[in-house]
């Protein structure tokens, strides 16, 4: 195979990413652990939201992640389309199912927060909004896979799909950020970026490292998935074609 | 640059022999517009409170629903393959046929935009600056739509998909586009909204060519 | 994993000669072919065959430089094509398996359209000429949609003629044609070599244009290309 990157070999990968693996995941487990700990135990309530703002400590890190999922398969996408690195696309689509569920984790206990706070469900702040736009670009970029039957045309086109969406999402965050401002409607989130009390610093940044680990974790087991998917396939096809020797379209 | 020409005449030619699409498009617009007073109530100024966002949303529908025509029937008859192979680049090509798409679609949404500016009862300050917001946005829509277009050629069915991948992109030129009509209704300068839907179309217009040509290129192999 | 290949090309590789060196093409999962080479002089017509699956529409489709390959080089002359993709697009002619017709416009509108696409400037009677050449004369006003499976082929082959260019690429055009047919496409490929163009043709017929080369891929045993 032309293009071959000496890291491009799956066994190397696989065999280097398994050997990681078990530390990501006491990683994980450690992060999150101390993190909620201090998180839900050891930390002050907030004076006005009680108790309920120690959801933040799930939400920003996830808000704030489904971005750095996004940026990943952003740049996987362009590794995969510049320089046809074969793990690259697989890495990229891999990645788009955890960056889905941390958008699905940051709009749940958005709304969790908000409910005791100001009585419903839901609210469209900045924040909020760009997220759930995240959502729909992560949906519509798995969705793309799936419609081609051909894995490669697939990759590519996802690939090109992931780009243009990394390209438009500081427009579209801009746009929201500035709709926002035109309405004023209520802000859930007060406490963020360096305005956050030294104290919530911590657990907020323990979390952080939780939620760092466990897509990496899943992103390793999903890639190893991957790739054993396809042998399979790739073996399948050859199975078939050295059995049947059935002619099929030119 | 002939040839540039000559594939946006043969797109207007085909789209005009065609008939039914261009105003099929226009029905589209103004049946979504009408679908709201009968939902939300006549009430005036409800209505003109909501002028510019429902305009907007249906101009984005309208023109997501007719993006199949960009590449569609080129693709399934082989034409798609000649036109590639011939002298203009890709990027021309999808050039030449997402403006011959505005030409067939967006153009006429601006034209009808101030009868449903009358339809939503907009304050009549607005509609100088609804045709103008319309102007600038709906060839950002259909050159982003193009992208997508070009993305899902090869799919099969793939307007759904097309339309989940197009409209999140959508929404800063529905954003801009509906805070100029609204900051027009309200008194205040529009400037600043038309000059970032402005921006957002010359964006596209460097965009749009070059994923829409690698999108192609890819359906193509 | 080379498939058979049997390759007498006539003349010396020149400016005017598409080479293929090591050529191999991967579709979905599936190495098509590897190992290809050949060279297309002014000329010659190579016939290209094989069995369905084999390749020949890729390979076609890879001459046409809508499919890269996998690996190898295809050079004009002494150029890499894809230094110049557009002067190798203004010297190919492809017909593929569709016809490439437009029902909404008349037969002499789909000529002109395509004479124009492609850069060409042709006069009434060159459309007229290229209309009679494939029996289609005096069709030039009818609305394309009447045409029947055979006359829209012949349309779409009506093609080369109006819009010259020096390699043609066939891929199973005597598809839909009658006898008398493919004597107007014999005709047309004789008179393109005579004029120092070259022909690479796949198909199952056996065509009266004085062949020059012979191709043949056969459905090699192949390995899945690694994900």
């Amino acid at each position: 195979m032309p293009t071959m990157h000496r890291f491009a070999n799956p066994a190397r990968f696989v065999r280097i990413s398994s050997a990681l693996l078990p530390w990501l995941t006491v990683a994980m487990v450690g992060f999150f652990g101390a993190g909620l700990y201090f998180g839900l135990f050891n930390s002050p309530p907030d004076y006005q939201q009680g108790d309920s703002v120690r959801i933040m400590y799930v939400h920003v890190p996830a808000a704030t992640l489904a971005s750095g999922v996004y940026v990943v398969m952003a740049v996987a996408s362009a590794v995969a389309l510049i320089w046809r690195h074969p793990l690259a696309d697989v890495a990229a689509k891999s990645s788009a199912p955890i960056g889905a569920v941390f958008t699905l984790i940051a709009l749940v206990t958005g709304a969790l927060w908000g409910q005791p706070t100001w009585g419903t469900w839901w609210v469209w702040d900045a924040r909020l909004t760009s997220v759930l736009i995240m959502l729909f670009l992560y949906l519509g970029y798995m969705g793309l896979w799936q419609a081609f039957d051909d894995e490669r045309r697939a990759a590519r086109a996802a690939a090109i799909l992931a780009l243009v969406g990394a390209v438009n999402l500081p427009i579209i965050r801009f746009s929201v950020d500035w709709w926002n401002t035109l309405h004023q409607p209520a802000s859930i989130i007060r406490a963020d970026g360096p305005t956050i009390h030294p104290d919530l610093l911590m657990p907020l940044g323990l979390m952080w490292g939780g939620f760092l680990c466990f897509f990496a974790v899943v992103l390793i087991v999903r890639m190893h998935r991957e790739i054993v998917l396809r042998r399979i396939q790739a073996l399948q096809t050859l199975q078939f074609e050295t059995a049947a020797a059935v002619p099929q379209e030119a | 640059m002939l040839e540039f020409w000559a594939l946006v005449r043969r797109d207007l030619l085909l789209a005009r022999r065609q008939g039914s699409a261009t105003t099929s498009v226009a029905v589209f617009f103004v049946l979504t517009v009408t679908l709201f007073p009968l939902g939300i109530g006549p009430e005036s100024s409800l209505l003109a409170r909501v002028a510019g966002g429902v305009i907007w949303v249906a101009a984005l529908l309208a023109t997501m629903l007719s993006l199949d025509r960009v590449y569609q029937s080129d693709f399934e008859d082989g034409s798609l393959d000649l036109i590639a192979l011939g002298p203009l680049p890709l990027e021309l090509v999808a050039l030449a046929k997402t403006f011959a798409h505005w030409l067939v679609t967006g153009l006429l949404l601006v034209v009808l935009s101030p009868v449903l500016g009358i339809l939503m009862q907009l304050d009549s300050a607005a509609f100088g600056t609804l045709v103008v917001a319309m102007a600038l946005g709906t060839p950002a829509l259909s050159l982003i739509g193009g992208i997508g277009a070009a993305l899902t050629v090869s799919v099969k069915r793939g307007g759904v998909l097309l339309s989940l991948l197009i409209l999140p992109l959508y929404i800063p030129v529905l954003i801009f586009g509906v805070g100029a009509v609204d900051a027009a209704a309200d008194g205040i300068t529009a400037r600043p909204h038309l000059l970032m839907l402005g921006a957002i179309l010359l964006f596209s217009l460097v965009l749009s060519p070059v994923a829409s040509a690698l999108a192609l290129r890819l359906n193509l192999e | 994993m080379e498939p058979g290949l049997d390759v007498t090309a006539a003349g010396q590789p020149d400016n005017e000669t598409l080479c293929g060196n090591d050529l191999a093409c991967i579709r979905g999962q599936r190495v098509v072919f590897s190992g290809l080479s050949f060279a297309l002089p002014p000329g010659s017509v190579t016939v290209l065959r094989g069995p369905n699956g084999a390749g020949k529409s890729t390979l076609l489709r890879l001459a046409a430089g809508l499919l890269k390959p996998a690996t190898g080089t295809l050079r004009w002359g002494a150029q890499d094509i894809e230094a110049d993709r557009e002067g190798h697009r203004r010297r190919i002619r492809y017909v593929g398996h569709l016809d490439a017709v437009k029902p909404v416009l008349s037969v002499g509108e789909n000529l002109s359209m395509w004479a124009a696409l492609y850069g060409a400037r042709p006069q009434a009677q060159d459309i007229a000429g290229a209309l009679a050449a494939f029996d289609l004369a005096g069709l030039a006003a009818l609305p394309a949609r009447f045409l029947s499976a055979g006359q829209r082929r012949r349309l779409n082959l009506a093609r080369l003629p109006v819009a010259p260019g020096r390699l043609w690429l066939l891929d199973e055009p005597t598809v839909s044609l009658d006898s008398a047919s493919v004597g107007l496409l014999e005709a047309a490929i004789r008179q393109h070599v005579a004029g120092g163009g070259s022909v690479l043709v796949a198909t199952h017929s056996d065509l009266d244009v004085g062949a020059t080369a012979h191709m043949t891929l056969q459905a090699a045993h192949r390995e899945p290309a690694d994900a």
